[in-house]
């Protein structure tokens, strides 16, 4: 069969607690043209290859006039694109403007040092569903945990969160191919203002710290001055907005995913409980398994690339569908088995090449300490329903709600 | 006995022996227990050490992060062998199967693999290179020692010879806050390697970091001290300096001199091996139970014109004793060639230089990413019209590619448009190699496939 | 603890300097350091880092295997 119609299954609401039948089905032509749309790359090595192209452009500047119809194109000027969405060299040094007060070299320790704070958060929030025999592993843990990382980290005041969890929510649903025209129209409306608040509210921010720095990554920003000199205002709005919202709407996804799946294989949750270090390799297999970013559609071509049989013409859109990509049996062997000890396991969870995922090492650490803490302290968690209630984001896909009972909270 | 009831006892039974206990030797150990090899395995080495790494001692080792002797290499498994360390190969009797040994003892083998390595090319005046101060750096002793120097801070260094080691080795001095000195015969550093273009980039990466870096001249004599010590050298432009410390960075020599009588192709240029990693004897018939891995071969590749070539690269040696150990123990037909593609790194000044490919037999260069200027780039080297090699400066996420493209032979210059292409992008100049040895032919191999075991040659007839 | 990272294969994603910074560090944007015998109270870092790294260039020793390595160092006939 042809590509007809393969994504807008995938992107189909009904499809989201299970998109991996679809993908395999996808798989047979590794390369392919969706109904008039975008090229969709669902293969292992096809995707890998893609990804350290420097003839794969980030810049939705490069797509066609065609194909840049109904893209978010009109330069916001308020949240002009960030590094995610730029190309070298303006993307090398914003995301290394950006990883001077996160990272190494400048910041080698920043992550690392949070270890205790992390775990602060993780007992905190489950000692407060003592007493509950019902939770909503989403409300109740997957979304504050990290929300209340990447808040600290930033240094946005938590108590705003009612002010911007909907903008970036809104943000996260943007990243969805759009539906019909009026659909479109009404999502970039939304966008716009969504966009438009957040900056003004992050300007407001920034501002904050520049006049009285804290140990907190948007001072750094304000006030760092580094060999690539310093961001300019715009950019530390756009840079903190960025991870902002994949703080939000990331990680939220793979501790969940991760806990329905160990509820769904009770004998590695047992295996983890008995044993913490599983969780290491555990979360790498949940990445290729489970991962929160499903695709990554915001890719087109600089050339005519050749690739599996099929030419991608210069300036279409590209899907790199990383999550089918993950499942690929022509790379893992069992792919659509959850193993957790699995050593070949060269995921494309945090994609690979130059846009691979920034703020990878704290959520590795972040889902690896809270689901060693859920299963060590939920006693006989049970899933309500399976499948839970997804949300409507195909992207960023991972479940709205993940009702629990528990006969108790250990100490 | 049949053929296949040969291989059966030797796999359960023989005896293999490996001369050479670096990290070609420790890894073809390895991988010949991991292919069922249950037999005698005997390791022969002329240090005392157990396997150690090099790369670090040029770097970790001189900055005084690392200890010289913490560089032992990790064991992937146990290989369950008898260590004859401290203890040189002397002698090869290729009939008798026979190894002879520095102490007078002999191994007896019925398959033999060669991992001998190469070593530092010393001074070649042997007074001036018994002076007291003066250095080569090859082994875990030598770091030790030349680290002990530096520590005491010497009021200035000499580096006689500017390629990876010696540009390694400036790179630490300067980092330690010590005046260095850098000799360099050719115009450029790592001008060998990565040709004129890159060489002005690695020249400007030198002087940027405080280098007192000499290029077009050679150190015509070191003179000693009454004490018998290192104080002053001699250039050809008729300059001297005053030095306390000098290490001499000149290349390497294959260990290959306890095979002269033998009857093996041995010889200044390492040991001729096939793509299998057996060695050609004199005659250049291939040998049946020698085997040859690491610094030491030299092998014919089919991505560059089946070239013999001699890799002194780390990557290499782990491949190519995987390789040679597997075809060891396996019959004929079952055998894999060695298509390693040439590979490199070197840390220097900060930046992270790699390379893939084989730089030196480019005619032409192109900046296809970044700028020179800004000592963050991407360039392809092309011969007759392929792409033959890449570089990246601090940009090697984007090298994956350009290995593609010398694996598929792709048109060079690259016909296409990447991201972050500059002005000096847009047209090839001369890749600036001093001596340029050509093959005859242009490549009309590809490789294909992703991993070993589906590695894939195939031809593509010359078109008139 | 010993281990030996490829530098061919790593492109410089930084992930193990993260997860271990006593053993990994950057030098530059993307030149890698680390310590080939690292304190054995590293291990658990040192496994994170491995674990997390992209292109899998971190070889670890393992514990069994290290036995063996520790009789190597004496030379012997046997």
């Amino acid at each position: 069969m042809t590509s007809v119609a393969l994504l807008r299954q995938i992107t189909d609401y009904a499809n989201r607690p299970d998109p991996y039948p679809l993908y395999a089905e996808l798989r047979k032509t590794p390369v392919v043209r969706d109904e008039d749309g975008p090229y969709l790359v669902s293969t292992y090595w096809e995707i890998k290859s893609l990804l350290h192209d420097p003839r794969v452009s980030s810049d939705a500047r490069n797509l066609t006039p065609e194909a840049a119809r109904g893209t978010d194109l009109e330069q916001d000027p308020n949240l002009p694109p960030a590094f995610i969405r730029l190309d070298p060299p303006e993307h090398d040094r914003l995301r290394r403007l950006a990883m001077r007060p996160f990272g190494p070299p400048h910041t080698p320790r920043r992550v690392f040092d949070m270890h205790g704070e992390l775990t602060e958060i993780v007992s905190g929030l489950i000692d407060a569903l003592r007493d509950r025999d019902a939770i909503d592993l989403v409300d109740d843990f997957s979304y504050p945990f990290p929300v209340t990382v990447i808040c600290r980290l930033l240094g946005v005041p938590r108590e705003d969160e009612k002010h911007f969890h909907e903008w970036a929510d809104t943000i996260a649903a943007s990243l969805d191919p759009p539906g019909t025209d009026e659909e479109r129209q009404a999502q970039q409306e939304s966008l716009r203002q969504a966009r438009g608040d957040l900056a003004a509210y992050l300007a407001g921010l920034v501002e904050e710290r520049r006049r009285a720095p804290r140990d907190d990554m948007l001072s750094a920003m304000a006030t760092d001055h580094g060999p690539d000199g310093q961001m300019s205002p715009v950019e530390i709005i756009t840079t903190a907005a960025l991870l902002l919202v994949a703080g939000h709407e990331t990680t939220v996804n793979l501790i969940t995913n991760g806990m329905l799946t160990l509820l769904r294989n009770p004998d590695v949750l047992q295996r983890l409980r008995s044993d913490p270090g599983l969780a290491v390799p555990l979360v790498e297999e949940l990445l290729r398994f489970e991962p929160p970013v499903q695709m990554l559609p915001q890719r087109t071509t600089l050339a005519d690339i050749d690739i599996a049989g099929t030419i991608i013409p210069k300036g279409a859109p590209l899907y790199l569908m990383v999550a089918s990509g993950s499942r690929d049996p022509q790379r893992f062997t069992d792919p659509d088995r959850f193993i957790p000890d699995r050593t070949d396991n060269q995921h494309l969870g945090f994609g690979h090449g130059l846009h691979n995922c920034f703020g990878a090492p704290l959520a590795r650490l972040e889902a690896q300490l809270a689901l060693t803490e859920l299963v060590r302290r939920l006693d006989a968690p049970r899933l309500v329903e399976d499948p839970p209630p997804y949300r409507r984001n195909a992207v960023l896909r991972g479940p709205r709600h993940l009702p629990l009972t528990v006969s108790g909270i250990r100490d | 006995m049949s053929v296949d009831g040969y291989l059966e006892a030797f796999r359960r039974s023989g005896s293999i022996v490996i001369v050479g206990a670096s990290l070609a030797g420790l890894r073809a150990a390895e991988a010949l227990r991991d292919e069922g090899f249950t037999g005698t395995l005997t390791m022969v080495g002329d240090e005392p050490h157990e396997p150690y790494d090099r790369p670090p001692l040029s770097k970790q080792v001189l900055l005084g992060k690392v200890p010289a002797d913490h560089t032992a290499l990790p064991r992937r498994r146990a290989v369950d062998a008898q260590w004859r360390l401290g203890t040189a190969a002397t002698g090869l009797d290729l009939a008798g199967k026979r190894v002879s040994l520095a102490d007078g003892d002999a191994v007896e083998y019925d398959r033999l693999l060669i991992a001998t390595g190469v070593r530092a090319r010393p001074w070649p005046h042997e007074l001036e290179a018994d002076l007291d101060g003066v250095f080569v750096l090859r082994t875990r002793d030598d770091a030790a020692q030349l680290h002990h120097r530096l520590k005491a801070g010497p009021h200035r260094v000499l580096v006689i010879g500017a390629g990876f080691t010696g540009s390694e080795i400036a790179s630490a001095c300067r980092e330690r806050e010590l005046p260095v000195t850098v000799a360099e015969r050719g115009a450029a550093p790592l001008v060998g390697a990565l040709g004129g273009v890159v060489g002005e980039v690695a020249a400007e990466l030198q002087r940027a970091h405080g280098v007192d870096l000499r290029c077009g001249v050679q150190v015509t004599g070191l003179e000693g001290d009454s004490a018998g010590r290192v104080r002053r050298a001699h250039f050809s432009d008729g300059t001297a300096v005053e030095v306390e410390v000098v290490v001499v960075a000149l290349g390497a020599t294959r260990n290959t001199e306890w095979l002269a009588d033998s009857g093996l192709g041995a010889g200044p240029r390492g040991i001729a091996c096939d793509a299998g990693c057996r060695a050609f004897d004199v005659r250049g018939i291939v040998t049946d139970d020698v085997f040859v891995a690491g610094d030491v071969a030299r092998s014919p590749h089919p991505l560059f014109g089946y070239q013999f070539l001699s890799l002194e690269h780390w990557g290499n040696a782990v491949a190519q004793a995987e390789i040679a150990a597997h075809n060891m123990v396996s019959a004929s037909t079952d055998r894999l060639p060695h298509l390693w593609m040439p590979s490199f790194w070197s840390a220097q000044f900060g930046v992270n230089i790699k390379s893939v490919g084989v730089p030196p037999m480019a005619d032409q260069i192109l900046v296809t990413q970044g700028s020179l200027a800004e000592h963050r780039f991407t360039a392809a080297y092309g011969y007759q019209g392929r792409v033959i090699a890449a570089v990246t400066f601090d940009q090697a996420k984007w090298l994956d590619f350009y290995e593609r493209q010398i694996e598929q032979a792709a048109p060079f210059p690259p016909e296409f448009p990447t991201v972050d292409r500059r002005p000096e992008g847009m047209r090839p100049v001369a890749a600036g190699f001093p001596d340029p040895s050509l093959p005859s032919h242009g490549p009309t191999v590809t490789l294909s496939g992703h991993s070993p075991t589906d590695r894939r040659v195939s031809f593509s007839p010359h078109r008139a | 603890m010993r281990l030996v990272v490829d530098l061919n294969r790593c492109q410089g994603y930084a992930q193990c300097a993260f997860l271990a910074p006593e053993v990994f560090t950057m030098h530059g944007d993307e030149a890698l350091m680390y310590d080939p015998q690292a304190d054995d109270r590293q291990r658990e870092n040192v496994r994170r880092a491995a674990d997390a790294c992209p292109v899998k260039a971190i070889t670890v020793e393992p514990e069994d295997a290290a036995a063996a390595g520790g009789k190597a160092g004496a030379s012997r006939v046997g």
